[in-house]
This record gives structure tokens, C-alpha cells and sequence, in this order.
């Protein structure tokens, strides 16, 4: 019991790995596709039929580029920064149940698609992604270049901003519920649309949704790599096989805030009607994905004070009142 | 004394209106008014409106460079030619000279000689691509209409100097026999859409 166990552990990871690396490529074909028929653009078209391939293309420049540290970098920080990102935004993953449990096809063998059924499931996923925050923050300072040291300042204003807003925005739907468990808040809300969270808790989802984005630095939020103003910010000095992932990690906190988004608020895997679980929650989460493209085409970034004015003087307040509201429901 | 009244009013037409701009709010009763109403007017969603909207339309306004390209005008100075004369299928130049001395780049080297009839006939001919700045004074200045600009600007060398002579400039004599080439299209002549910019000409002022 105790080898299946491990074995189904390991292979369960493996999977997510291999899965979600994969995806990192896959969605940035999409997005730049999606970025450019939004701009009236046709993206990448010559590498394979409609550019399928620019991701293997893609791959093969990030695998062979050369790895420059600079000189006066702090190195071994320099080069462990990196690692940061893709690890905590994997390790993030193992706290969440990306599918509802099955049967392996000719066994009777149950597979719970979740690494590790902690019962603080949402608290771990919230935590290891706020680590991940010490990547840019670590590269950047350790770059020895000052678009690099200015990405690093400006990820932390983002993460003393947003995290507090991540926190609170997640607690009003907690308190409903009463677990911490991600599998206990999908069973909250069995029994169809109407049962979504999202209608009792719509302000809480709007806040999570907006620190979320700025979480993953996508567009209203990526202040701390945007391209006019701090070149790359704190990837600045990094190339090739470094750079890729960060771009992994980033990638692969999109899905996760996807996930938590759909499993939170969009009533996770219960079934929607004579769709099944597991397609509905991969619908939810392409729809939230898509959301993330859909932004970035559509909305201009915010300057850091902006960030800042709109984090501490409208999202703290609106979520703190939330709660408060749901508490005095509660009651 | 000269009256500047007429000269002041800048209300050149009556299409001119100022925008009516509200003044930014001082009190922070009127900030706080200012974002509610932003927050809650929707413009964001108009912007996410707009991009779907183009993206559904499909209304893609990419060239695909090397395999489509953009007509370009006639009067556009891209590589040199040198044309062959209709009657006979002789090249056109007279070998005058007027090219290489307006050539503000000095690219153009043309030498002649006496020929056997007592004419003068070119000997050599050759521009120097890499300094050419193609501002169309050769085609402009030739009295026969020797030297044009055509539209071929997909030219590459591995040197900065890169030149062009004669042999490589006249219109090849497969294609002179063929009947391709095509009259001179450039400086002075009429633009494919002249018809439309006719205008009747007054016949009374």
C-alpha cells in the first residue's frame, strides 16, 4: 500500500511536470495568436502550418542560447533565482486537485488527480505562490544592472500590495465554506450553476481575480517587466535557458490562479448539466486563460503609484468590507 | 492704423469647437465622485469589447512580406534600367554624358568612344550601387529617356560596393523580344489614376 502510494505520487508529478511545462510553450502560441488577431495581426505563420511549431522553434533558441552571467552579478544568486520561479509555481500545484477522482479504465484503482491532500489545501497554494514573489526580487537585485535592481523594487511594492488583497478577497469565501481544503470547497458547491460561489461572493471573485493578475505580472499589473519603461525589469540580464524559466514559472501561475479561480468561485469539477466534471473545470480554466490574453490585448498598464493607490485605498477596503458583510450574514 | 481683427480670429472654419473638458477635481468628496463614476461606467469593458470585436471580424491587415507584397507606384526609384529602343532594339543611351555629371553621389562612370560610323557609342557604363542614394536625377536629367528607375528593390551584396554595368542594366533581349518591356512608367509620366484627378477647368475667373 505504502510503495502504490509513493509510485502513484511519484508518477501523479511527473505528469503535472511534464503536463504544465508543455502548457508554458503551448499558451504562448496562443497568446501571441490570440494578441494578434486582436491587433489584426496574424502572429507566427511559418514555422509548421499557422506557426504551430514557433513553440518547438522557440524551445530549440532557448536550449542552445548561450547562458551569460554578468560580471559583477551576485552569481550564485544570479543563477538560483530561476529556479525560484519554475519551483515554487510547480510546488504551488501540488496542493491543487485539477480534476474530480476517477477510475483507472480496467482496474478498479482511484486516482485522486491531487499530489498532496493537505487539509490547509488553499493556505499552501496562496503561500508557495507568494514565495515565488523572491524570484524576480532576487534575480533582479543579484543582475548588477539598475533596469533589473528597478524590476526588483517594483516587485516588491507588488507583493506587499497584492498579497495582502490575495488573503482577504480568498477568507469571505472561506468563512461560507469553513475548510481550508480545495477539495471541501469544490463539494460546497455540488448541485449545478446556481451553487457557484461567484453569486453569493461576486466582489470577492473580482478581487481575486485583479490580485491575481497582478500576481502572475500579467498586463493591468506588469509593472515590474514592462518593456517601455524598465526594459525587461528583472529579467533584463537573463537569456536562454534562465529566462525560460521564469517564463515557465509565470506560465505555470497563470494556470494555477486559474485553477484556484474556477475551483474557488466557478464551482471547481462538479459537474455543469450533462457536461462532466472534468471537462467543465478544463472549460473554466480555458475561459480564465483566456481572460488573461483577452486583458493584455485589451487594457494599458498602471503606473507603480496607481498600483499602489488602487491596492491600499479601494481593493484592501472593498475586501475588508466584504468580509465583514459575510460575517455579519454568517451570523 | 491697420485693423488686425480679421487676422486674430483664429476660427477658420466653423468646425472648431472646444472640447468640453471637465475641470479635475480638488475636494476629496469630488475625487472619490470621480472614481465611483469611472469604476462603474463600463469603459473598461468597451475596450474588452473593441479587441473581441476585431478579433471575431478576422479583419487581418497582414502582408506576408516575402511571399505577398504591396504595389508600389511607378514613380517609386528602385534599381536602375536602361531601356532598348522600340524600332531597333538598340539600348537607348546616346552615351551624352548628363548622368554621370548630375549624379550628386558620383555612382555613375560612363565612357564612350568614336564608333565605326563616327558616332558615339558607350563603351562602359556602370553605377555604383552601394553609393546610389536613388534620388532619381539620372532617370530625371536622360534626354532619351535611357535610364529609368524600375521597381525591383530586392537587391543585397555582400560588399558595400556593388556595382551594376551595362550588360546587367538594359532590358534583357529575350524579354525586349518578347514584347515585356514596358514603357517608362516614372518621372513626368501619367499616374495610373490620372483620369481621376482631371478637374474641369474654370472657364471664367
Amino acid at each position: 500500500m505504502e510503495s502504490a502510494y509513493i509510485i502513484e505520487t511519484i508518477v501523479k508529478v511527473v505528469i503535472i511536470l511534464t503536463v504544465f511545462s508543455a502548457l508554458a510553450g503551448i499558451t504562448t502560441y496562443f497568446e501571441r495568436k490570440v494578441l494578434a488577431f486582436m491587433q489584426r495581426r496574424l502572429g507566427p505563420m511559418h514555422v509548421g502550418p499557422y506557426g504551430i511549431l514557433q513553440v518547438a522553434a522557440d524551445g530549440i533558441k532557448l536550449f542552445t542560447k548561450e547562458d551569460i552571467v554578468p560580471q559583477n552579478a551576485v552569481k550564485p544568486i544570479f543563477k538560483i533565482a530561476p529556479v525560484f520561479a519554475a519551483a515554487t509555481a510547480f510546488i504551488a500545484m501540488s496542493g491543487v486537485p485539477f480534476l474530480p477522482e476517477f477510475t483507472l479504465p480496467f482496474t478498479d484503482y482511484v486516482v485522486h488527480p491531487i499530489v498532496a491532500d493537505v487539509n490547509i489545501g488553499i493556505l499552501f497554494v496562496v503561500g508557495v505562490m507568494a514565495v515565488g514573489m523572491y524570484a524576480p526580487l532576487l534575480g533582479g537585485m543579484a543582475s548588477h544592472n539598475k533596469w533589473s535592481l528597478l524590476g526588483a523594487a517594483r516587485t516588491v511594492i507588488q507583493m506587499l500590495s497584492f498579497e495582502v488583497v490575495t488573503g482577504l478577497s480568498l477568507i469571505a469565501p472561506l468563512m461560507m465554506v469553513g475548510s481550508l481544503s480545495l477539495i471541501d470547497i469544490n463539494n460546497y458547491q455540488e448541485g449545478g450553476i446556481g451553487h457557484w460561489i461567484v453569486w453569493a461572493q461576486p466582489v470577492a471573485f473580482i478581487l481575486y481575480l485583479i490580485s491575481g493578475y497582478a500576481e502572475t505580472n500579467r498586463t493591468p499589473f506588469d509593472l515590474l517587466e514592462h518593456e517601455a519603461e524598465v526594459v525587461t525589469g528583472y529579467a533584463t540580464e537573463y537569456s536562454g535557458m534562465r529566462w525560460g524559466l521564469f517564463a515557465i514559472g509565470e506560465y505555470a501561475n497563470m494556470f494555477t490562479v486559474a485553477f484556484i479561480a474556477s475551483l474557488v468561485f466557478l464551482g471547481g469539477f462538479n459537474p455543469m448539466g450533462i457536461i462532466p466534471g472534468g471537462l467543465a473545470i478544463l472549460l473554466k480554466v480555458s475561459f480564465l486563460i483566456f481572460l488573461f490574453l483577452w486583458v493584455r490585448a485589451a487594457w494599458p498598464h498602471i503606473r507603480p503609484d496607481q498600483l499602489m493607490w488602487l491596492c491600499w485605498k479601494v481593493l484592501m477596503p472593498l475586501a475588508v468590507v466584504n468580509i465583514l458583510i459575510t460575517g455579519i450574514v454568517l451570523i | 492704423m491697420i485693423d488686425f481683427t480679421q487676422y486674430n480670429n483664429r476660427n477658420i472654419s466653423d468646425d472648431y469647437f472646444y472640447l468640453d473638458i471637465e475641470k479635475p477635481p480638488v475636494t476629496w468628496q469630488g475625487k472619490f465622485k470621480r472614481v465611483v463614476k469611472r469604476t462603474l461606467s463600463g469603459e473598461l469593458f468597451v475596450g474588452l469589447w473593441i479587441v473581441f470585436r476585431e478579433m471575431i471580424k478576422f479583419d487581418i491587415h497582414t502582408i506576408q512580406y516575402p511571399l505577398e507584397k504591396l504595389p508600389i507606384s511607378p514613380r517609386y526609384r528602385a534599381l536602375h534600367q536602361i531601356k532598348r529602343l522600340v524600332e531597333s532594339g538598340n539600348q537607348a543611351c546616346i552615351g551624352c554624358g548628363l548622368c554621370e555629371k548630375i549624379c550628386i553621389s558620383n555612382c555613375i562612370q560612363i565612357d564612350t568612344k568614336y564608333g565605326s560610323k563616327g558616332r558615339k557609342v558607350v563603351k562602359g557604363y556602370s553605377i555604383n550601387l552601394g553609393r546610389c542614394i536613388y534620388c532619381g536625377y539620372c532617370a530625371e536629367v536622360c534626354p532619351e529617356l535611357a535610364i529609368t528607375h524600375g521597381q525591383d528593390y530586392e537587391h543585397v551584396s555582400e560588399q558595400r560596393a556593388h556595382y551594376a554595368t551595362l550588360p546587367d542594366l538594359v532590358t534583357p533581349m529575350d524579354i525586349f523580344k518578347a514584347g515585356k518591356q514596358k514603357p517608362y512608367p516614372g518621372f513626368g509620366s501619367l499616374t495610373p489614376n490620372a483620369d481621376n484627378n482631371v478637374k474641369k477647368t474654370p472657364l471664367a475667373y
